[in-house]
């Protein structure tokens, strides 16, 4: 088998994951079991796994809402992703934040934000403590086309661009701010000609090749290692599901759906491994491992208690460094494992 | 009379006011052709046309400021926000130019507008989607805020608001689309004044004042209450937070001696707070027991719903707190 399926299988696994984490989760939704708001990202997987894959593990990544995949692809696991959806306390954010608001600080994924362009300048402080500590480190800003007319988001792009930050915006255009499409919400449809004006590189491209991704991404990424300063970054993509679980998507036609899910990452990531030469044996295998992994997933998460009711007031305000640290010690005492306990026990 | 639902009142009074003048447009996210994220707006573009019902991109900021400059100069904007959590990137343009513009001008400017929308904690939203901006808005004067927790108070009120010269936030329940209600029949036109609260039920024994989606919980609560003890609350919806309507309460409250207040927002400070102000300074004498406030507790909303259901006032919590009043 060659190089090329080596590389593409374990993205092709992560692509499938995403994907039947949310078939699994929409169906859970339709339970019951799942509430609120649910944007799933069915259809751009390979943006979320392509760009992850071109990140170093300690990078910082934030996301809007649509954020199961990204957190997925950075190593959140569907025990934590789905638990979280569930509403338990054994969640990524312990039941406290939902689909819209899954974090992963110890992964460097600071979060899904739920107010449109909010986050955008929240990722340009990322990336300026990493210029101000001399880091090494990159912060990846995921958004919406829908987005770039928000004020958020050119303010963020504009300081970002004046101090140069170690930063990549990313565009997932997906065509439809919620149910608008783009030609009625943007007067010029291309986003990365905003680029120039913030001093910033910009590169534009489509979205359904994870190889593609990984690689037009890793060259924005590197720019912003070698301080060369951010880039804005356009990825044409198409969300196959609506906007969240109670959009119906009428406002598309069915066969413009059809056309574009002749381009789904997923089934062509999968035809160039098997034209790479990986077996059909061997990929029915990796799909099968997903499978148990989901399975898993939904049965750690029905499993698992409910979100604690001393959470409600518990994360409201944080303790001081000096009780964070007597209560780590406290913690190792009486053998309870805090977050930290691990790693302080191998010291 | 007729039975409408909250959504469909809201949708008659900005079509009556529509039609009534051709000043008044509706701009904001979604409401023409996705027809409003709750069918608020449903049919308004398929009747006035894209020059009335004007959808914008996700730019609260610029198009709350669009609307303050074209009612600053002459015409009268409708601006929904897709729901009242996303006026906080607009805030600064209701704050700073809308609710000052006239009083800056030396009286030169007047802002008749309207910002409306959803408003409060929905189901399972999680923290940047559950808040109850009462407080935020009811603070600023310049402003008139309204909250109507029925569906005739929410269309005789918007049509009041409409007309009104002056910037005004209309608070709609997120919740609350679906409550039915009575109406006035077809061509009987109602304006709701402001500043003119209305009792919702009527008793001796202790005053409730409440708004918005908690008005449900407290009346639950007020029933409960006569049927398990005998104990008649009288519930007072000022309808209004700005103006307050000031009378209606500290004359309940003077006959009562006791009251409780519910409501949605957080408790620090907040029309809540201003309510038990003034009843005791204006009503001290009167008083058989110190005020309480049921309101959401001091915390950003978590998302697992049985955590929500802790912050939220529920019945229960009414229950208890009018007990604790009535020395129960």
């Amino acid at each position: 088998m060659s190089a090329r399926a080596d590389e593409l299988k374990p993205l092709f696994r992560q692509m499938f994951l995403i994907r039947r984490f949310e078939e699994e989760s929409a169906r859970a939704y339709a339970q019951g079991k799942i509430g609120g708001f649910l944007h799933l990202y069915i259809g751009q997987e390979a943006i979320a796994v392509g760009t992850s894959a071109a990140l170093e593990p300690d990078d910082y990544v934030v996301q809007t809402y649509r954020d199961h995949g990204i957190a997925l692809a950075r190593g959140t696991s569907a025990r934590a992703a789905m638990a979280e959806l569930f509403g338990r306390a054994t969640g990524c954010s312990r039941g406290l934040g939902g689909s819209m608001h899954m974090f992963d600080a110890e992964r460097g994924f600071l979060g899904g934000h739920a107010i449109v362009g909010g986050h955008v300048a929240l990722a340009a402080g990322a990336a300026f403590k990493s210029k101000y500590v001399g880091e090494k480190r990159v912060t990846v800003c995921f958004f919406g086309e829908g987005a770039t007319n928000i004020g958020g988001f050119h303010e963020g792009l504009s300081l970002a661009g004046l101090w140069k930050l170690p930063i990549v915006f990313v565009c997932e255009n997906n065509e439809y701010s919620m149910g608008t499409p783009l030609h009625r919400t943007l007067a010029v449809e291309d986003v990365t000609k905003k680029a120039p004006g913030y001093g910033m590189a910009s590169d534009r491209f489509e979205g359904h090749d994870v190889l593609l991704v990984r690689e037009r991404m890793g060259k924005a990424i590197e720019r912003a290692r070698k301080g060369e300063g951010p880039t804005l970054v356009e990825i044409r993509t198409y969300r196959f599901r609506g906007h969240s679980m109670s959009d119906p998507g009428k406002y598309r036609t069915k066969e413009e759906l059809e056309a574009r899910k002749k381009k789904d990452p997923i089934p062509f990531a999968r035809a160039a491994l098997e034209k790479a030469g990986a077996s059909a044996e061997e990929l029915d295998k990796i799909e099968d491992e997903v499978e148990q992994e989901i399975t898993d997933a939904l049965h750690f998460a029905d499993e698992s208690a409910p979100a604690s009711e001393d959470a409600v007031t518990a994360f409201v305000y944080a303790p001081s460094e000096a009780a964070r640290r007597a209560a780590e010690v406290d913690a190792r005492a009486n053998g309870v494992a805090g977050p930290h306990a691990a790693a302080d026990a191998e010291e | 009379m007729r039975e409408v639902r909250y959504r469909e009142a809201v949708r008659e009074a900005i079509l009556e006011e529509m039609e009534r003048d051709e000043r008044v447009f509706l701009m904001g996210e979604e409401v023409g052709y996705y027809q409003g994220a709750y069918k608020v707006t449903e049919g308004l573009l398929e009747k006035f046309g894209e020059k009335r019902v004007i959808d914008a991109p996700i730019a609260e900021a610029g198009f709350a400021g669009i609307g303050v400059g074209a009612a600053m100069t002459g015409l009268r904007p409708i601006i929904e926000f897709m729901t009242w959590n996303f006026s906080a990137v607009a805030f600064d343009q209701i704050l700073n130019n809308a609710a000052k513009m006239y009083q800056m001008s030396g009286g030169q400017l007047r802002v008749p507008i309207v910002f409306r929308g959803p408003n409060g904690a929905a189901r399972q939203v999680a923290a940047q989607h559950s808040h109850s901006m009462d407080p935020f808005y009811a603070h600023i004067p310049g402003l008139w805020v309204c909250a109507p927790s029925t569906p005739r108070d929410a269309k005789g009120l918007l049509k009041t608001a409409i007309r009104d010269d002056n910037p005004v936030v209309f608070l709609e329940g997120e919740t609350l689309y679906n409550v039915k209600g009575e109406l006035p029949d077809a061509g009987e036109e109602e304006l709701i004044p402001f500043g003119q609260a209305r009792i919702a039920r009527e008793g001796d024994d202790c005053t409730i004042v409440t708004w918005g989606r908690p008005y449900y919980t407290a009346m639950e609560a007020a029933g409960k209450l006569s049927e398990e003890e005998g104990i008649e609350c009288e519930v007072i919806d000022p309808r209004t937070l700005r103006p307050l309507d000031h009378d209606a309460i500290i004359e309940s409250v003077k006959t009562t001696n006791r009251c409780v207040v519910v409501h949605e927002h957080w408790p620090y400070g907040g029309p809540g707070a201003e309510i038990v102000d003034r009843i005791q300074r204006d009503a001290f004498d009167y008083l058989d027991a110190p005020v309480l406030r049921v309101s959401s507790l001091d915390v950003p909303m978590p998302y697992a719903l049985n955590l929500e259901t802790l912050v939220l006032p529920t019945p229960a919590r009414v229950l208890e707190a009018l007990k604790k009043v009535t020395y129960r």
